[in-house]
């Protein structure tokens, strides 16, 4: 040996083996650690969300004994719908309020006595009234919509502590919450106003509904445009093309199209769809064909993926019986590989639910109560609407933006379990 | 469309009965071939002529229209040409209008929706007659000789050519969209003061005496904000995302693998606007408070925050690109360093961690690209003012930010203002185009060496 000291080093060895296994396990523990952060991140994230939001889905209401006057909403007794429409129900929900509290006199008091009720109640007293005309005259016992103020102190977002100077309700406001909480006339009832209704000023009103349907016709145009461009690309070039410098190109291409930052999508969309072509502004048309262009490199990546995963023997198989290339691909190797592209169609289209950057850019942050009808329609995404919500200053907007969030993780979770189960049940090993 | 179909059925037809005497199995192809023939003759003329006619014919109109305008108007520069134009057609529209409609107007936009009618009605007749003069050629052609499957193969290949190319238009499409805008803002303000000025006030003023509307588009401030917000995402998701990564092919068994592997992926999965919304109305007050409690001043708006979100959102980017990378390592590599006595982790740090290095240079390149082009999570938690700081307890603003801000909402095209988000969009384009090109070509390059 060329050492001159083996025993030393021998030795030496020796000694640096605890410090070694120290090192070992402390290495291993790191590891450990930074994926324990990762989850523990998850988990954090989750609970939070959830506790911000699952209140979101009650909604605080007041029993008032509402006596529907004849006078008052149909004085000639024709029951026209037009006319009965047209009465003045918030009036019948004021008089309401003012026989539970006959002490309220003053204006002042009784404006703010009034203003524990949504603007939205007449709206839903009125509707009541429409769908079973007989109730007029009767008296009725009505669950009105509570402000979203009310709302927040009832589910305890907010605190009674604080001056009154900072709060937004007054002494006298929680005084006649808690005569009414007292009677049990104050109650949280499952909110149907937040999965039917568009968006509102006034939180306890606001709702998914027509964020949901613009995502809808979103996803939709996206889908039709994305997916048969995708596939015939990948069938191009996994089974057509000879490798030559235009696929490469290709290749290259989508590899990059799928880093490019989304919101440069957006700046080609408000360039090239909305000036240069003249679409309209805040359609969920152009914002598919934004969504589209962006899925595309996923679509084809998946497709491509699928076709590698058919096996040679079937290709030769259909050819040796006499198929066409085209007839080969079209009829035996497509319906194989059809369930991996479309697992990889869903995931891309998961994706593209939850993407809102280039929506931005193409207008679709719109303030939009009704429902769009067709793609051209304006409409917003269910991410816009969470950043428009994440935005408004009031504290019941906060559970609803964590509400709404909930719903769409909840979407992506549905699409994504039927990706898996799409892949699982057709899974084929050759 | 319908005539199509009936040009499908009418060829098929053909060949079913049999043509000339002959029967069905003397056609060289099969049936479906030749109606596929036909309806390919009926459509494709037809729908070559819809396209270029919904190209021509706003022009030919507004020619036409504009022609007839009476002289006073005629005279008018072209943008107030543009706008009458305008009005004429949302008068036709029922929208409204910028102002009274004149008789003039009415006329024209009689005039406007008339020209409209006919030329609809001519398009209708022109691609019936070409459809059915298609069919009427193919039907004639369908012969038993005809080799219909060969024609009609080649026209889905081509078809097949033409979707893969859309590919390759997209990527043409924004580069070209985005310069001619950039181009236009830099005919205003030299490409030298974009790059390389400090101050960034976009905007400009409307009256000559405004205050505080310099109309400064220097980008420096955005660059370096930019560039923080991404390091400190960095700096959180490298670490955890490498050392899970790590974990996760060495260390973790089977079954630990088997769920945390997907559970991390979940991160990749949420929306970016969630991570936005949860750095502003979780980590960022957070961050307050326990500065505050330190005696730090710490701006709710902090780098800190949107770049510890915008970290967490990038972990498992990092961590399954390097778990992959990691994995290719051959384990004869492994073996032998084994065989010379060293532990795990020395293992890890001095043989496995130096030959997936540059797999994992790209993988981090990739994740870079990522943070800068992040938008949701910076415009929900990062600052609005350019501040050319790197303090990352203070506001800083971002690219991505600045384009939403100054595109959002309403706008004029003529304006530097708007134009700016283009010429940072350019930026943005070219600089993670150019990562992406880097760190693609190291993958490869690294995948090729193992194979």
């Amino acid at each position: 040996m060329n050492n001159p000291h083996p025993a030393g080093l021998k030795d030496l060895v020796a000694r640096q083996i605890p410090r070694r296994y120290r090192a070992e396990w402390l290495f291993e523990k790191a590891g450990l650690g930074a994926l324990v952060v990762g989850l523990g991140f998850l988990a954090f994230f989750f609970y939070t969300l959830v506790m911000n939001g699952y209140t979101a889905f009650w909604q605080s209401r007041i029993a008032l004994d509402v006596p529907l006057t004849a006078a008052v909403i149909d004085p000639d007794g024709t029951r026209d719908v037009d006319l009965i429409g047209q009465a003045n129900y918030q009036g019948l929900l004021r008089d309401a309020l003012r026989t539970r509290f006959p002490e309220v006199t003053a204006r002042g008091e009784l404006r703010s006595l009034f203003a524990l009720l949504s603007p939205g109640a007449s709206f839903e007293l009125r509707d009541r009234v429409l769908t079973d005309p007989s109730v007029i005259g009767s008296a009725v016992e009505f669950w009105a919509v509570a402000d979203d103020d009310v709302d927040m102190l009832i589910k305890g977002h907010s605190s009674r502590d604080v001056p009154e100077s900072d709060r937004r309700l007054s002494d006298q406001q929680l005084a006649w919450i808690d005569a009414l909480q007292a009677d049990g006339a104050v109650e949280k009832r499952f909110n149907r106003a937040f999965f039917t209704s568009g968006d509102s000023r006034d939180p306890e009103l606001a709702g998914i509904w027509s964020a949901t349907v613009g995502s809808f016709f979103m996803l939709l145009v996206t889908l039709v445009l994305s997916f048969p461009l995708g596939v015939a690309t990948a069938i191009y070039l996994e089974e057509f093309a000879a490798r030559s410098r235009w696929t490469d190109l290709i290749e290259v291409n989508i590899n990059n199209l799928a880093a490019v930052p989304s919101i440069v999508f957006g700046l080609l969309g408000l360039a090239l769809f909305i000036n240069l072509f003249g679409m309209p502004r805040s359609a969920p048309l152009v914002g598919g064909l934004v969504l589209s262009l962006m899925t595309l490199p996923v679509i084809i990546i998946a497709s491509r993926a699928a076709l590698t995963a058919v096996p040679p023997s079937i290709r030769e198989a259909a050819l040796g019986v006499g198929a066409s290339k085209m007839q080969m691909v079209l009829h035996h190797v497509l319906p194989l590989a059809m369930p991996g592209m479309l697992t990889g169609a869903i995931i891309g289209m998961a994706r593209a639910l939850g993407e809102s950057a280039p929506l931005l850019m193409i207008g679709m942050v719109a303030f939009i109560v009704d429902t769009p009808q067709s793609p051209v329609d304006p409409a917003t995404a269910l991410p816009v609407q969470v950043y428009l919500w994440a935005d408004s200053p009031e504290r019941a907007f906060v559970e609803r933006t964590s509400a709404a969030i909930l719903v769409l993780l909840v979407f992506l979770l549905l699409m994504n379990a039927v990706a898996v189960i799409l892949r699982k049940r057709f899974e084929q090993r050759f | 469309m319908g005539l199509t179909l009936f040009g499908y059925l009418m060829g098929r037809q053909r060949a079913l009965v049999g043509f000339g005497g002959k029967r069905s199995s003397a056609f060289h192809s099969l049936p479906g071939y030749y109606g596929g023939y036909v309806a390919l003759w009926c459509a494709i003329p037809a729908l070559a002529i819809l396209a270029l006619w919904v190209i021509a014919e706003p022009v030919l109109i507004e020619r036409a229209v504009i022609a007839a305008l009476p002289d006073d108007l005629q005279v008018l520069p072209a943008q107030r040409l543009g706008l009458v134009y305008n009005d004429i057609r949302n008068l036709v529209s029922g929208n409204i209008l910028s102002g009274e409609a004149d008789a003039n107007i009415l006329a024209a936009a009689e005039h406007y929706s008339r020209l409209k009618a006919n030329s609809r009605l001519l398009l209708s007749g022109v691609l019936f007659v070409l459809a059915f003069a298609g069919m009427l050629w193919s039907l004639a052609r369908v012969k038993p000789a005809l080799r219909a499957r060969i024609h009609v193969e080649g026209v889905v290949e081509y078809l097949l050519v033409a979707a893969s190319a859309v590919a390759i238009l997209t990527t043409i499409g924004i580069f070209l969209s985005v310069l001619f805008e950039a181009l236009r803002f830099f005919s205003e303000i030299s490409p030298i003061e974009f790059l390389f000025g400090t101050e960034w006030s976009p905007q400009t003023a409307i009256r000559e005496d405004q205050v505080g509307s310099s109309g400064a588009f220097g980008a420096i401030p955005l660059f370096a904000g930019t560039l923080l917000i991404s390091g400190i995402a960095m700096l959180v998701a490298v670490p955890v995302g490498l050392m899970s990564a790590i974990y996760l092919s060495e260390y973790a068994s089977g079954r630990v693998r088997s769920y945390a592997k997907p559970l991390l992926e979940i991160l990749a999965g949420i929306p970016t606007v969630v991570y936005g919304y949860f750095a502003a109305l979780t980590v960022g007050p957070m961050l307050r408070d326990l500065g505050e409690s330190f005696g730090f001043v710490v701006a709710s708006e902090s780098a800190l925050g949107a770049g510890l979100v915008m970290g967490i959102m990038i972990i498992p980017f990092v961590s399954s690109l390097s778990d992959d990378v990691i994995n290719a390592v051959p384990q004869a590599l492994r073996d032998g360093s084994y065989g010379l006595g060293a532990t795990k982790s020395e293992t890890i740090r001095q043989v496995v961690f130096p030959a997936a290095l540059p797999g994992i240079v790209g993988a981090v390149l990739l994740a870079v690209s990522r943070a800068i082009g992040e938008t949701m999570i910076v415009v929900m938690a990062a600052g609005l003012s350019a501040n050319l700081t790197a303090n990352p307890f203070e506001a800083v603003t971002t690219v991505t930010v600045q384009i939403v801000t100054l595109l959002v909402g309403d706008q004029e095209f003529d304006s530097a203002k708007t134009l700016a988000a283009f010429a940072l969009g350019l930026v943005l384009f070219v600089v993670t185009l150019l990562l992406n090109v880097v760190a693609l070509s190291v993958v490869r390059r690294y995948r090729e060496q193992y194979e």
